[in-house]
């Protein structure tokens, strides 16, 4: 896939690549601190994925939904929950995004519509289709934001779901993210039809396809699918084909992928070919650069602190948001 | 021969395969990525892609057709990642595989093995560490096993293969790195599918547990006989059906009863056994019978809330105190 120019000034250029450096330095600094025991339980890195989520989350309006999997820390912070509060969540503290509650797995923010991190494969697809009918229903004018991964395809729900949004015209834009891995089993081990799009314009949502390598391609084809939809379109569907770098979870010994593989889909990194991008068309120099990383660092360096220092939920408060507090 | 509860797990599959040209293994990741608790790790390079199966992400799709293939001859045993997955399979294991003899009039049977991983303990919240076997447990028609030592790992699956009707077994997460020795002929494992165990004997009390929580009861057992209270430990490994006489023997022995169990107290396994034993052995009981469950909350992700919701042996050992009224 050739790269072409990137259509966008040098301001919006850098913010996209500051995101996407806050997303990787914040997964890598996850990394590490599991490796230091702080963060525990399953831990899914979105490291070479990240032109995904900061490309395609800014294009959600404030009022807008958003649903995510267990690989969703970059999907969060590009939502605007603060780097802070997921630290502290993956640490376990009180202070974390679910109080402790979730980890990884489970970040959520309500007063930003981010309705979760669901761990259970295909889990937020009917929860999409039901905060779109809830947007219909109310004549809102939101539109929902569905993430998954493409092994979510072989599950019931993605077609329930697919059918349902389409047969009631609901505002979901189902977000999939191609990674061409499910743990251990790739795309044609376990499609009949692996393209993706068939499989959606089979329930007439219309689908898309963008390289998920290429922040500007998942940016235009993001905005292309929601101007549609925001006219009242009802669903769509964009598959956007991307890699992860690291293993599914860190319990992943990775049997089932080439090396070299791996390190062809690194040459294709979304952060280093943006930034030369950027640079050969004179909107980014090594200075700027590496200004931006030092501010993801330093934000991540911070967030790292907080979360150290933020205290445990008191085991007496095991109890509560289990029920409302209030009896009915 | 030292041993893993893994291990042990992977060479009853191993025996089953290489033994019964009808027996299959079928799941998510059990073939290239070796399992996703790594128990069937190389059983792909030895038996092939045929019958060590890899599945898509389709656990009603792939339960349901292990059930097809149990009604067409063969013997399948399918791997679900965890009991939480499989409640996206619970339509065809409840309203399928245990109903259709009954549905039938006796004319269809299901001989599936279906295996998978539950409880908590490694920080997963609340999506996965659950522990839903009493659930299954609730259903008439099924059989439900959790081999909670090595030698159970290796021997129940034999049995469970034999068996003409669905048997689920249930692997403990915190028990696969479980080491221990094991004896290398099959008379060390060759187990029946029926009865429960006694794991200790004692006179004070019975701890009834099962599955990850024997070896908490075995635990408090000993800080119990430091204290000099001698508990009996039984060990149920069937969960359903309840080997009810071998509870009851015991505590018409001891005439005291804890029940561990890393289920939820309400509507659950546990209420079950306390009915049983008050059905039972009412007349014999010195006291009222006690439950360590996992408290009612949805399984948290940090490690204190997640200690402090599961059974432990402290709280094991608190409730033995208070049963024989010494706090
Ligand atoms: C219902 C269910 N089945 C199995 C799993 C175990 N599991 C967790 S992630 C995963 C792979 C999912 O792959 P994909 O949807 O492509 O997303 P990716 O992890 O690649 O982002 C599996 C099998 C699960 N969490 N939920």
């Amino acid at each position: 896939m050739s790269l072409g120019p990137v259509p966008y000034d040098k301001t919006s250029s850098q913010a996209l690549l500051a995101d996407m450096l806050r997303i990787r330095r914040l997964e890598e600094a996850a990394a590490e601190w599991y490796g230091a025991g702080k963060i525990r339980g399953y831990l899914h890195l979105y490291i070479g994925e990240e032109a995904v989520a900061a490309g395609a989350m800014p294009c959600f309006h404030e009022g807008d939904d958003v649903v995510a999997t267990y690989r969703e820390h970059g999907h969060a912070l590009m939502r605007g929950v603060p780097m802070n509060a997921i630290m502290a969540e993956m640490f376990g503290k009180a202070l974390g995004c679910s109080r402790g509650r979730g980890g990884s797995m489970h970040l959520f923010d309500a007063g930003r519509r981010f309705f979760g991190g669901n761990a259970i494969v295909g889990g937020g697809l009917p929860l999409a289709v039901g905060l779109a009918l809830a947007a219909q229903l109310q004549h809102e004018a939101r539109v929902v934001a569905c993430f998954f991964g493409e092994g979510a395809v072989a599950e019931g729900a993605f077609h329930e779901s697919m059918n349902l949004a389409a047969l009631w015209k609901l505002p979901v834009l189902f977000c999939c993210e191609n990674n061409l891995y499910a743990m251990g089993t790739a795309l044609a081990r376990s499609e009949s039809q692996t393209d993706l799009c068939v499989k959606a314009e089979s329930y007439q949502v219309p689908a898309l396809r963008a390289d998920g390598m290429d922040v500007v391609s998942v940016r235009e084809t993001t905005q292309q699918a929601l101007a549609r939809m925001r006219a009242g379109g009802g669903p769509a569907f964009v598959e956007y084909r991307t890699y992860r770098f690291r293993a599914h979870s860190m319990f992943d010994p990775e049997l089932y992928r080439d090396r070299k593989e791996v390190e062809a889909w690194k040459e294709r990194g979304p952060i280093h070919t943006f930034s030369a991008r950027l640079k050969a068309e004179g909107k980014l120099t090594e200075e700027e650069f590496l200004a931006l990383d030092a501010r993801a660092m330093a934000e991540v360096a911070a967030a790292v602190a907080f979360a150290d220092a933020a205290p445990f939920e008191p085991v007496s408060e095991l109890g509560r948001d289990v029920v409302a507090q209030e009896e009915p | 021969m030292k041993i893993s509860y893994r291990e042990a797990l992977r060479e009853a599959l191993r025996d089953a395969l290489a033994s019964d040209p009808r027996v299959f293994l079928m799941g998510e990741d059990v073939g290239r990525y070796g399992g996703s608790y790594a128990v069937s790790k190389g059983l792909l390079e030895a038996f092939g892609p045929e019958r060590v199966r890899d599945t898509p992400l389709s656990e009603l799709g792939f339960v349901g057709a292990g059930v097809g293939a149990a009604l067409g001859g063969m013997r399948p045993i399918v791997e679900v990642m965890t009991v939480n997955f499989s409640l996206l399979a619970m339509d065809q294991i409840v309203n399928g595989a245990a109903a259709l003899r009954h549905m039938s009039g006796g004319q269809l049977h299901v001989p599936l093995v279906i295996r998978m991983a539950t409880g908590a303990g490694r920080q997963l919240a609340a999506q996965h560490s659950h522990s839903f076997e009493g659930w299954y447990a609730h259903v008439p028609g099924l059989r439900v096993l959790a081999p909670a030592t090595i030698a159970d790992a290796r021997g129940m699956l034999e049995p469970a293969l034999a068996c003409p009707d669905p048997v689920i077994l249930f692997e403990h997460v915190r028990l696969y790195n479980l080491e221990g020795e094991l004896g290398d002929d099959p008379s060390a494992w060759r187990c029946d599918i029926r009865s429960a165990a006694m794991r200790r004997a004692g006179d004070a009390v019975t701890i009834i547990a099962y599955g990850g929580g024997l070896l908490r009861a075995l635990e408090a057992a000993d800080q119990l006989a430091g204290e000099g209270i001698e508990a009996e430990v039984i060990d149920l490994r069937v969960l359903r059906p309840l080997d009810t006489p071998t509870l009851l023997g015991s505590v018409r022995k001891t005439h005291r009863a804890v029940v561990v169990d890393e289920g939820w107290k309400s509507g659950s396994l546990s209420a079950e056994i306390v009915a049983r034993l008050m059905e039972g052995a009412f007349y014999d009981l010195d006291a009222p019978v006690g439950r360590v469950c996992s408290e009612e909350v949805p399984m948290p992700y940090a490690l204190p809330l997640e200690e402090a919701a599961l059974p432990q042996p402290g709280k094991i050992v608190a409730a033995v105190r208070t049963l024989l009224g010494k706090t």
